[in-house]
């Protein structure tokens, strides 16, 4: 098999999208930490375009947009599968996985801001995860059903990234008696053995997310 | 040539499922529309178009796209499809009689994805900006500084086709693909955007490649019909400026 490589950040959830996909599929790789603030000549080479990271590299070839990549990944391993067979219900999946990239943001909107701006983006987060809560998970366990697949791994920010910003900022916006569902949700997902052993600490994100925040408000 | 299977005389093209149970919720002036159009006219499925009003949204279309009422959105066998570019990705996975608009490779896939996601979520947000710099103050400084955001990404988008197209006419090659559907769906506001600033952002100078791309694109049997005219875009281009602009100075 020819190498993988992932070029990562560690406290981004994108970046672990792509970790718990491959890892989901037994894929050996190679994984590359980028530090953001002097990103490497490779990392430029391989994603001129955004600049950003994960970029996935199978073969020498670059693939970039976790999206992009877990469906690459998806459609190239295809033991374990992240997408289910049917059309439509993999254009459902695929729905809700664009909701999460779309509207995920907003969540990053009440970290990066302050007062009037934070309020609006906390509005807007609560009416996301309550478009969550009442119409994408339903009965199930998962958003892919049974076992985990691409919605959940976008949504998976949710799953510990949303609860360290509510603690920082000093919010709480999913608890058990609003988001019953949801709740659910992040403990079955945070259960699972590759999710649970590919996680940022906790404690290490905090402190590092609480600075980020410090300097983001302090610039002008 | 009627068939028996649908109750109206409507052209069968012997599908194994009735092509009857398609049918489309657009407006003939959204881009997003036109996305499902072209790929259903690339499979040669014919489709039942429920024109929705700028003013009021139908009761079908809220039922059915219950999360964010928009469109377009595809109901196929009762069973709807919404996101323009999910639905594009059903039509090439459900009708594989008729040529395919994704690659089959996953690395060329993976490219064409990753065109399309920088070609709405980038590229096309800047064309929208030089509407928008129409009502602001500065709105010549708005503008200019709109416009040559445009023009670089189309440099970007100039290259990308080189790529892709390996020196065929099309993103997807000899026929129309993935990329083609994404970007030449905002061809119509683009002219309409350049003739109402009077400027030219796929130009010969930059962009060669793109201009022959754009008249190939448009002249393309799958997309004549359903690209709208730019002069009754500019009529609604208009309609939407005059709510953007900002209220006149005292």
């Amino acid at each position: 098999m020819e190498e993988v490589k992932l070029f990562g950040a560690w406290p981004s959830p994108f970046s672990y999208r792509v970790i718990w996909a491959l890892k989901l599929k037994g894929i050996p790789y190679e994984y590359v930490e980028e530090d953001l603030s002097n990103k490497s000549a490779l990392l430029l080479q391989y994603n001129p375009v955004h600049k950003k990271i994960p970029v996935l590299v199978h073969g020498g070839k670059p693939i970039a947009e976790s999206l992009v990549i877990l469906q690459y990944i998806d459609e190239t391993w295809p033991q374990n599968p992240l997408l289910p067979k049917d059309a439509f219900e993999r254009s459902k999946a695929r729905f809700w996985a664009k909701f999460a990239e779309d509207k995920g943001s907003t969540i990053w909107a009440i970290f990066r801001t302050g007062g009037e701006e934070q309020e609006k983006a906390m509005k807007e987060s609560l009416e996301m995860l309550k478009t969550i809560e009442e119409h994408a998970l339903g009965g199930k366990k998962f958003f892919g059903g049974d076992t985990t697949g691409l919605a959940d791994l976008t949504f998976g920010g949710i799953a510990l990234w949303l609860g360290v910003i509510e603690d920082i900022v000093g919010v709480k916006l999913v608890e058990p008696h609003t988001f019953p569902r949801l709740c659910a949700w992040i403990e079955n997902f945070k259960e699972i053995p590759v999710i649970k052993q590919n996680l940022p600490d906790r404690e290490k994100l905090f402190v590092y997310l609480k600075h980020r925040r410090e300097i983001l408000l302090a610039s002008p | 040539m009627f068939c028996k299977c649908s109750s109206s005389p409507r052209l069968c093209l012997g599908s194994a499922m009735a092509t009857s149970d398609v049918k489309l919720l657009g407006a003939w002036a959204s881009p997003y529309v036109m996305r499902p159009r072209i790929a259903l006219n690339i499979k040669s499925v014919s489709y039942e178009f429920l024109e929705e009003t700028f003013e009021s949204k139908s009761q079908l279309l809220l039922q059915s796209n219950p999360v964010h009422k928009k469109m377009p959105v595809l109901i196929h066998a009762d069973k709807p499809i919404c996101e323009s570019l999910i639905i594009v990705q059903y039509i090439d996975e459900i009708w594989t009689n008729g040529p395919s608009i994704l690659p089959s490779d996953p690395y060329d896939r993976a490219i064409a994805r990753f065109w399309a996601a920088y070609i709405d979520d980038k590229w096309f947000p800047s064309i929208i900006g030089i509407t928008r710099a129409q009502g602001e103050e500065a709105k010549a400084v708005a503008t200019a500084v709109a416009i040559e955001q445009v023009s670089a990404g189309l440099v970007v988008l100039e290259e990308a086709f080189e790529k892709c197209s390996k020196g065929k006419g099309y993103f997807g090659g000899e026929q129309i693909g993935y990329v083609d559907i994404v970007l030449g769906s905002f061809l119509g506001w683009t002219r309409m955007t350049e003739k109402m600033n009077g400027v030219k952002l796929i130009d010969e100078a930059k962009t060669p490649g793109l201009v022959g791309w754009a008249e190939r694109f448009c002249a393309n049997n799958a997309v004549k019909e359903v690209m709208p005219e730019t002069e009754k875009l500019e009529e609604i281009a208009k309609m939407i400026q005059a709510k953007f602009r900002a209220p006149p100075p005292k």
